[in-house]
């Protein structure tokens, strides 16, 4: 068996937006192996972006409260200091957001922005060696033209292009675990399928364990072997992705198969 | 380069608007410069004759282009008043009104830029409160207004500058830019106000945005998220409204020329719009026009460096 590189216990996140305090994810636990590609699959709302938001260390600190354990290299990344969790994120944990369009500064470039973890993370790295990092990550997640792409801005670039950038992007420290936060929901159909045969080739070439998460289950087949059905806030079944499609215990996921569209040729 | 070609052609255009509308405005305003000239001594034989000399009689475009022409070779007339080229009057002048003006933006960007940036900073914070309400009262201010409480207070009272005792930039540099400093303040305030109001908005709201998350999830600090990402962004609706503050401060600074006692351009304007002394009006409103534009110009350059999004969408 590989090493547990992250394990999360009891994560229980409260909203405190409102007059009533309202729970958003209890009792969420996920034990991660190296290398290993584990899915999260359930509705909007079911707690899923919120873990997986609270293990890249990115929840607002106001208005919300956090219990539990996100053991990560010895540390708990809800209670460590803002340095340690600062000194993984971008370099150790990365993440990539659903909203290519929307996720890169408008206003910066490309190259810029690929290379912004190793500017922060491995400061030893001049300038060409950066740019050098930099433009092979990008051809290794299939940007053409990487050398020109690198002096663009985001707005010239298609969402199938950016959500490539935002991979490079996350991928350019070879971090231990790439979270990917419905990375595919605003992309169109053959995208889709690149992106996530992507993801399974950085997987198998660089060892990156990822945390796939998607409201679909046909998506999460393709690509991973263990999944975490959420609901509510709630993990209502966890287990080996072909054993839950044969035989799905609860009736909510019996349903988020049902919703899988079938094509009859 | 073209788009500088594009936007030169443009400024053209609007200037060859403006001196249209300039022209035709005086000659629909009641008022006749030779009657003002000769006040109780004149005659109809007398005015005829003078109307005739100055081309007077002769009709608006004939007119217009005479002057037009003679204005693009650089010549824009004699004062009808005090018989001297208007040139030499101006040129006098506009070195008063213009740094009057770079004092007051100067006083706007250095004040705002922090302060906004601040205050965004610490949302809800206790200065937030306190400089939010001291912006609304600053804002409600009209700068005239300002301008006197300003003499009041740091004139009179604690005796910081003289009131009126202004001092030529000719004989004392440092004298006079010393004493363009309250009025400056009074000019600037207001836009200050906004601007700091602007850009704490547009800092939050640039905060907000997903692209912030990013940059957190790379291992940024707070700080860096600001400085390296929000800031730029949350620059693009401040800068055109510190443009428009600019070309508004030069116009703007004429009423304040007047409470403070600058003999700037506003004295000589004032003067020459009673006395129908139209090709001072006129150079000087052209001169006013030029600048503005020339300030939108470089707006507009800024704004290509900050946001790449621009080219595109033209």
């Amino acid at each position: 068996m590989s090493e547990i590189i992250l394990d999360v216990t009891d994560l229980h996140i409260e909203f405190h937006d409102h007059d009533k305090p309202e729970t958003v994810v209890e009792d969420f636990d996920l034990m991660l192996e190296e290398g290993e590609i584990v899915g999260i699959v359930g509705e909007s709302g079911s707690g899923k972006s919120m873990s997986a938001l609270a293990i890249a260390g990115l929840l607002k600190r106001h208005a919300l409260t956090k219990n539990g354990r996100i053991m990560f290299d010895g540390h708990d990344l809800l209670t460590c200091d803002r340095d340690i969790l600062r000194s993984y994120q971008g370099d150790e944990i990365s993440i990539i957001f659903q909203e290519p369009m929307t996720s890169l500064n408008p206003v910066k470039k490309i190259g810029w922005q690929v290379e912004e973890s190793l500017r922060i993370h491995h400061k030893e790295l001049d300038k060409a060696e950066r740019k050098r990092r930099a433009l092979n990550i990008m051809d290794a997640v299939g940007l053409k033209d990487s050398e020109k792409v690198y002096n663009m801005y985001p707005h010239e670039l298609s969402g199938g292009m950016r959500q490539r950038v935002m991979i490079a992007a996350a991928m350019i420290g070879e971090p231990r675990i790439l979270i990917a936060d419905e990375p595919t929901t605003a992309l169109d159909v053959t995208i889709q399928a690149q992106i996530v045969e992507l993801l399974r080739k950085l997987n198998r070439e660089k060892g990156t364990a990822i945390i796939f998460i998607s409201h679909d289950l046909s998506l999460i087949r393709q690509l991973c072997q263990r999944v975490i059905v959420m609901q509510s806030g709630n993990i209502v079944e966890t287990g080996d992705v072909e054993d839950i499609f044969r035989s799905p215990k609860m009736s909510y996921t019996r349903k988020l198969i049902a919703a899988i569209p079938q094509i009859d040729i | 380069m073209r788009y500088i070609l594009k936007k030169v052609l443009s400024m053209a255009l609007t200037l060859l608007v403006v001196s249209i509308c300039v022209f035709l405005a005086f000659s629909l305003i009641p008022g006749d410069p030779v009657t003002r000239m000769f006040g109780t001594e004149a005659t109809p034989e007398l005015i005829a004759s003078y109307r005739e000399k100055m081309g007077l009689n002769d009709p608006f475009f004939v007119q217009y282009f005479r002057w037009f022409s003679s204005f693009l070779k650089g010549d824009m007339g004699t004062s009808y008043d005090y018989k001297v080229p208007v040139k030499g009057m101006i040129a006098e002048k506009i070195p008063i009104t213009l740094t009057l003006a770079v004092m007051s933006f100067l006083i706007m960007v250095v004040t705002s830029i922090p302060l906004g940036i601040y205050i965004a900073k610490h949302e809800n914070g206790i200065m937030d409160h306190i400089i939010s309400v001291i912006n609304q009262i600053i804002m409600a201010i009209p700068p005239f207004f300002s301008g006197i409480l300003i003499t009041f207070v740091f004139g009179i009272i604690f005796k910081l500058f003289t009131p009126g005792g202004y001092v030529s930039y000719t004989k004392n540099f440092g004298a006079f830019l010393k004493y363009l400093i309250p009025p400056a303040f009074a000019i600037a305030l207001p836009k200050a106000a906004m601007a700091t109001k602007l850009l704490r908005g547009s800092v939050i709201e640039e905060a907000g945005k997903d692209y912030t998350r990013t940059a957190y999830s790379r291992g940024n600090t707070t700080n860096a998220v600001l400085y390296l990402h929000v800031l730029k962004n949350a620059m693009i609706p401040v800068v055109t409204f510190m443009g428009m503050a600019l070309s508004d401060m030069v116009a703007g600074s004429i009423v304040i020329e007047q409470v403070f006692g600058i003999p700037g351009i506003s004295r000589i304007l004032l003067t020459s719009i009673n006395n129908r002394d139209y090709p001072v009006v006129e150079a000087i409103i052209m001169g006013v026009a030029i600048m503005v534009l020339i300030i939108n110009l470089l707006v507009d350059i800024i704004y290509r460096l900050i946001d790449p999004r621009i080219e595109v969408e033209e």
